[in-house]
C-alpha cells in the first residue's frame, strides 16, 4: 500500500511540476497546490500507513497507528489553504494592473 | 523553564492582531507596533543575561516534556540573533514612520512587520523541525504581503517570481521534514541529534540534509541567490532593509543549527560542499555588485555576497570561525539595514536610482556622505568598525583548517565590497552638483535618526565587543558541542 501511495505522490508531482512550469499564473498556482498535495501524501506513506487502532485513549487494540503524520498534514494544508490564496491575490492584482496573465510577458517590471 | 521565552513571538504578534483592528489610527498603530518592538528587544536582552547565568533555557509547551512536545528553546546562539533582529526592525519600523506615505500605513503595513517579526523570533527559538516550518511560513506570508503592498507594476511582478519560488522551496522543506520524520521517527532537534548521532549518519541522513541545504539555500540566497536581486529593489526601502537585515539570515541561521546540530558526522561530504557553494557565491555576488548601475541591485547584489562570506565560517566548521560567522551575523544585520537606508534615501533625494545620472549628493546632503562612507568601511571589515573582528575571527579559523582557497575568496570578496561601494561613492556623491539649491529636498528628522542609531551600533558593537564576547563565546561552544544542547532540551 506505502508503494502505491509513493507512485500516487510521484504523478501527483509530475503534473505539479508540469502545471507549474506553463507560463499562465493560474496554472502555476493549480500547480502549487497540486505539488503541496503531493507532499501530504509523501509523508502519510513515510509515516507508516494504519498500522494499529485509532490513537484514542481506551479504544481496544494495543498499538495504536501514529498520529503525528495527520496532525502535521493538517497544518500544512491550513498553511497552503493561506500562501493559495494569497497567491491568488497577488496575481489578480498583477492581472488588475497589466491585464496579464502569461509569466513569459511579464518579465522585467523595471518601472 | 522559563515562560518570558515565549515574548519575542507572542509580543510582535499579539500586537500586529491588536493593529489590525485600529487601522485607521495611524498614530495610535506607531506608538503601538514600535512599543511592542522595543519591549521584545529588551526581553531579549534580559534573557540573553539569564542564559548567561543559568545555561539553555526551554519551554515546553503544554507541559509535554521532550521530545513529545513542541519546544522553543534559547540558546545564547538564538537569543543574540533574536536581540539584533528585534533591534533592527525597530529601526527599520521607525524609518518607515517618515519614508512610508499614509496610503499603505493605513493598508497593514505595521501589523506585516511585526507578524515578520514574529516568524523570524519563532525560527530563531523553536526547537522543532516542524514548528520551524510552520515559522517560516509565516514570515513568509508577511514577506509577500510586505513585498507586493506598494502594489506598482514592478512590485507585483518581483512578489509573482518570490512567491512562486518560495512555495516550491517550502514544497522541498516538507518533503524533507517527511523524510527525516520517516527514517528518524521524530521532529525534536535535539532527539533528531542524537538518533543520527547513533547511526553514524548514514547515506540516507547525508541524502536527506542535501534536501535540506537546497531548501535553505534558496531562503538564504547561498548560491541559489538569483530571485533576490528581483524582489530586494522592489519594495520601498523601509521595508528592503528590514528584508535586507532579517530573510536571509533566517536561512543562514537555519544551515547553522542544522549543520552543526543534526548533520555534523560527515564534514567532508557536507560541509565541503557548503564551502564550495560559499565560494560560487562570492563570485557570482561580486561578479553582480560591479555590473550594475542601478543602486539598488548593487546593494542587493551586497547582501548575496555576505552570505557567502558567513557560510564560510560554517564551511570551515572550527569554534573560531564560528565565533567569527556570529559576530559577522550580527554587523551584517546592522550594516545591510543601513545600507539599504542609506540607498533607500539616496534613490529618494536624487530622484533616480541610477548611479551614472547622480554626481556630487555631497555638496547637497553632506550627512548621506559621510554615512555612506561609514557604512561602506564598515562592510568592508575596517576597524574600529562591527565588520572587523567577524572578518578577523572567520580568517583566523580558516588558516587553523588550512582552507586556504576558502580564506583567499573570502577576503578578495570584502575588496569586491569595497570596490563595489566606492564605486558608488565615486559617483554619486563626488563630481559637479546637479542637484540645484532649489529643488534640494530637506533631510528629515525621522530619516536621520534611524541612520544615526544604526551608524551607532555599528561602532558600538566594533569598539564594545567585549560586551557581547561571552555570549558569542557561549553560543559557538554550543554550536560545536551538540551534547550541550541535547542535554538541556532532553534533561527532565
Amino acid at each position: 500500500m506505502e508503494t502505491l501511495m509513493i507512485v500516487l505522490s510521484g504523478v501527483l508531482v509530475t503534473a505539479g511540476t508540469y502545471l507549474l512550469l506553463s507560463k499562465s499564473i493560474l496554472k502555476m498556482i493549480i500547480g502549487t497546490s497540486v505539488l503541496s498535495h503531493a507532499a501530504h501524501i509523501l509523508i502519510m506513506a513515510l509515516g507508516g500507513l494504519k498500522t494499529g487502532g485509532e490513537p484514542l485513549i481506551g479504544s481496544p487494540e494495543d498499538a495504536y497507528v501514529d498520529a503525528l503524520p495527520q496532525a502535521l498534514i493538517l497544518t500544512s494544508i491550513v498553511i497552503g489553504f493561506a500562501v493559495t490564496a494569497i497567491f491568488l491575490v497577488v496575481a489578480y492584482k498583477a492581472y488588475q494592473a497589466t491585464g496579464l496573465d502569461r509569466t513569459d510577458k511579464l518579465k522585467g517590471g523595471e518601472s | 523553564m522559563s515562560n518570558l521565552i515565549i515574548l519575542p513571538m507572542l509580543i510582535p504578534l499579539l500586537g500586529g492582531i491588536l493593529l489590525v483592528f485600529i487601522r485607521r489610527y495611524v498614530v495610535l498603530q506607531r506608538f503601538i507596533s514600535m512599543g511592542a518592538l522595543v519591549a521584545t528587544t529588551g526581553i531579549c536582552i534580559h534573557l540573553l543575561a539569564r542564559i548567561q547565568e543559568q545555561g539553555i533555557l526551554r519551554l515546553d509547551f503544554g507541559g509535554w516534556e521532550p521530545p513529545f512536545g513542541i519546544l522553543f528553546v534559547a540558546d545564547s546562539f538564538a537569543m543574540l540573533l533574536a536581540t539584533t533582529a528585534s533591534f533592527v526592525a525597530a529601526v527599520c519600523l521607525l524609518f518607515a514612520f517618515s519614508s512610508v506615505d499614509r496610503r499603505l500605513e493605513q493598508l497593514y503595513l505595521y501589523p506585516f512587520v511585526l507578524f515578520l517579526v514574529a516568524g523570524v523570533n519563532g525560527s530563531f527559538l523553536t526547537g522543532d523541525l516542524f514548528n520551524l516550518f510552520v515559522c517560516f511560513e509565516v514570515l513568509l506570508i508577511a514577506s509577500y504581503v510586505l513585498l507586493y503592498i506598494a502594489g506598482g507594476k514592478r512590485q507585483l511582478v518581483a512578489s509573482i517570481k518570490y512567491i512562486a519560488l518560495n512555495i516550491v522551496s517550502s514544497w522541498f522543506f516538507l518533503i524533507a521534514i517527511g523524510f527525516l520524520y520517516g527514517s528518524a521517527g521524530t521532529l525534536n532537534l535535539a532527539h533528531l541529534s542524537e538518533r543520527i548521532a547513533e547511526t553514524g549518519q548514514t547515506p540516507l541522513f547525508t541524502a536527506v540534509s542535501f534536501i535540506f541545504l537546497i531548501v535553505f539555500s534558496l531562503k538564504a540566497g547561498l548560491l541559489l541567490y538569483f530571485w533576490l536581486p528581483a524582489s530586494y529593489s522592489a519594495p520601498p526601502p523601509a521595508i528592503a532593509a528590514l528584508f535586507g537585515a532579517l530573510l536571509t539570515k533566517v536561512g543562514v541561521y537555519a544551515l547553522f543549527r542544522f549543520f552543526t546540530l543534526l548533520f555534523y558526522h560527515e564534514p567532508q561530504v557536507t560541509h565541503q560542499l557548503i564551502g564550495i557553494l560559499a565560494v560560487l557565491t562570492m563570485v557570482g555576488g561580486s561578479l553582480g555588485a560591479i555590473a550594475y548601475t542601478d543602486i539598488r541591485k548593487v546593494i542587493s547584489y551586497n547582501v548575496i555576497i555576505a552570505i557567502g562570506f558567513l557560510l564560510t565560517g560554517l564551511a570551515v566548521f572550527s569554534e573560531t570561525a564560528l565565533q567569527g560567522a556570529i559576530y559577522y551575523l550580527i554587523h551584517d544585520m546592522v550594516a545591510k539595514a543601513l545600507l539599504f537606508m542609506i540607498g533607500g534615501l539616496m534613490v529618494i533625494t536624487a530622484g533616480t536610482a541610477r548611479m551614472d545620472k547622480m554626481s556630487g549628493l555631497i555638496g547637497n546632503y553632506p550627512f548621506l556622505g559621510v554615512a555612506f562612507f561609514i557604512t561602506m568601511l564598515s562592510l568592508a571589515g575596517i576597524p574600529p568598525f562591527s565588520g572587523f573582528l567577524g572578518k578577523v575571527l572567520i580568517g583566523e579559523g580558516a588558516i587553523e583548517g588550512q582552507s586556504y582557497l576558502i580564506l583567499a575568496a573570502a577576503f578578495l570578496s570584502s575588496i569586491m565590497v569595497l570596490y563595489s561601494l566606492l564605486r558608488v561613492f565615486l559617483s554619486c556623491f563626488w563630481g559637479e552638483t546637479i542637484i540645484g539649491r532649489g529643488e534640494q529636498l530637506v533631510l528629515k528628522n525621522g530619516w536621520i535618526l534611524p541612520c544615526l542609531i544604526l551608524l551607532a551600533a555599528t561602532l558600538g558593537l566594533g569598539l564594545g565587543a567585549e560586551t557581547i564576547a561571552v555570549h558569542v563565546k557561549t553560543a559557538a561552544e554550543v554550536l560545536m558541542n551538540p551534547q550541550i544542547y541535547i542535554d538541556a532540551v532532553l534533561s527532565p
